[in-house]
């Protein structure tokens, strides 16, 4: 792995989860260090949204460690572990805006709840972050009357309202045409640039995300095959890295070994 | 056979793991009442829906409870020569039993199905997992509300139960039957006792908190019902679950604190 002194910010260590008699996660190590992007990429259900979701702390590893700034998810104390979420920015795969309250009580909602601002301040807050994020004219309206993408924005717009110093995004994209995709990774850039924050990114967009991301863990088999810079991933001699680059960046249409490809799936 | 000892012992394992963990989401969210700040908005919408919303259906079960023990018990008194009694079965029956127990199931009907549901699509919908990702303890945003206003609401809405009861039992004893106006008032007044609207409070009281206890507990553990709780249908299973599961306690507990506090 390349040098790199900047500062660990989350740390996982062996880390193992099952549900039932199934082994999602079996031995992840991970490292992401601080102002960097991560972006964690991997075949559907292999297991990157229980990653996530242990380095949020909503899951409890069955074995190995969590380190955020140091701290171990699974052994501190509600206390400690709100003091670690104050940090945090989340875009969540589906998003989970509260869907009986308006846009703006969506993203009122963290400086109401964890500040002591006025109405007016939320006010002048929230209205500068629905701007930067397009979503002007949005305000009254419910989740339900929003597209898929600006659903994406007010969750954007909701995570970075108290300037956390992480933020997770699970596949901000997927379910978007492009122009709305790159639209959202043009502000996921803006913001970054603005405000500084370490992303942790779960993404399908292959190989565009490689442009934002400083490193790229590929997750297969229950386990962080590699952590590499982009460039490197791709010339990855790793088997379960060069067969995604393969298949992801690989010619689509009229190469023989992907036709072959279709023909056994299609024949099962 | 051996199936079967596993069955039991699961079924005990997860009885008992539903049960601590209903114990520690009691006691948070209790906590979350007591820790500032303290927040009225929440507070008094919560009021609103599950009192003030459940006035009109009160006011209609209490009128009829009331005319239909004025009823019956005219009947009984009479055939012993007593209808003067009328006033006092009335009222201690309203006060002590009927009316904190039939308004708390009016309550689980009209406002635990509802907080069990809306709890639960929340659980579903990871917007329980957003809060808490956001550092805004659900126990404290979501519940504490409900909390207040369930303690609240119940022994005010039980005592709007008795009072209309008891001019429901009037309207039919001293109306239509024409027992003594007088009787029936002095017969209450002098039969109904502090402790019995003691006891009228304390099960209200203690109704108010296991209705909202109940219902936010099944829907805040949706993920972990057996029975599946994914989905639309899994939603609706468990807010039956919720309402049947309200509706026996509360008849449990309703007879356990009579033999206390009698
Ligand atoms: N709460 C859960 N209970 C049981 N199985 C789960 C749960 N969450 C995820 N899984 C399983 O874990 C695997 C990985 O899921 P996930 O992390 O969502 O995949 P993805 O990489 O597409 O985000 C899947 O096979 C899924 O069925
Ligand atoms: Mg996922």
């Amino acid at each position: 792995m390349v040098e790199d002194n900047r500062k660990a910010i989350i740390e996982l260590i062996d880390l193992e989860k099952s549900f039932k008699q199934q082994k999602v996660l079996d031995g992840v190590n991970l490292t992401i260090r601080e102002g960097t992007t991560m972006v964690i990429v991997g075949a559907s259900g292999q297991g990157k949204s229980v990653l996530l979701k242990h380095m949020l702390g909503l899951l409890k590893p069955d074995r190995g460690r969590v380190l955020v700034f140091g701290r171990d998810l699974s052994t501190i104390g509600g206390k400690e572990l709100k003091e670690v979420r104050q940090e945090y920015g989340v875009l969540f795969q589906n998003v989970a805006l509260f869907d009986s309250m308006t846009v703006y009580d969506n993203v009122a909602l963290p400086l109401r709840e964890r500040t002591k601002s006025s109405e007016a301040e939320i006010r002048s807050r929230v209205e500068e972050k629905l701007a930067l994020m397009d979503l002007q004219g949005t305000e009254d309206k419910f989740p339900a009357q929003l597209s898929g993408g600006m659903k994406k924005r007010v969750g954007l717009a909701r995570a970075l309202m108290l300037n956390p110093k992480i933020v997770f995004f699970d596949e901000p994209t997927t379910g978007l045409d492009v122009s709305r995709s790159n639209e959202i990774y043009r502000l996921f850039y803006k913001t970054q640039a603005q405000l500084k924050y370490t992303a942790v990114i779960v993404s399908h967009d292959v190989p565009k995300i490689f442009k934002l991301a400083d490193y790229v863990a590929l997750v297969a088999g229950g386990k962080v095959q590699e952590c590499l810079t982009p460039e490197d991933f791709q010339l990855s001699q790793n088997p379960a890295i060069k067969a995604f680059v393969k298949e992801t960046m690989g010619p689509i249409y009229s190469s023989e070994e992907e036709e072959m490809g279709f023909y056994e799936t299609d024949q099962r | 056979m051996l199936k079967f000892m596993e069955r039991v012992g699961d079924d005990c394992l997860y009885f008992l793991e539903q049960a601590g963990r209903m114990g520690i989401f009691l006691f948070n969210c209790l906590l979350g009442i007591l820790r500032p700040p303290y927040k009225l908005g929440p507070t008094i919408r919560q009021l609103h829906f599950i009192g003030a919303r459940s006035i009109f259906v009160i006011l209609f079960t209490g009128a009829f409870t009331g005319m239909v023990l004025a009823l019956q018990g005219y009947y009984a008194l009479r055939k012993v020569g007593s209808e003067g009694f009328l006033g006092s079965a009335v009222g201690l029956s309203l006060i002590r039993e009927l009316g904190p127990v039939l308004t708390a199931l009016m309550v689980v009907g009209r406002a635990g199905s509802a907080i069990c549901a809306e709890i639960g699509i929340m659980r579903n919908s990871e917007q329980i997992d957003a809060l808490e990702c956001m550092a805004i303890d659900p126990h404290k945003y979501l519940m504490a509300p409900k909390f207040i206003a369930g303690i609240l609401s119940l022994p005010l809405l039980t005592f709007i139960f008795d009072v209309i009861g008891i001019f429901g039992g009037y309207v039919v004893g001293v109306g239509l039957f024409g027992v003594n106006e007088g009787a029936y008032f002095q017969g209450m007044y002098s039969s109904v006792d502090w402790p019995d609207i003691h006891m009228g409070i304390v099960k209200s009281l203690a109704f108010g908190l296991l209705i909202i206890w109940i219902a936010a507990a099944k829907g805040y553990f949706l993920h972990f019902e057996r029975s599946g709780g994914f989905g639309a249908e899994g939603v609706s299973r468990t807010t039956t679950n919720a309402v049947v599961l309200s509706s026996v306690t509360i008849l449990v507990w309703n007879y356990l604190i009579t033999a206390i506090l009698l």
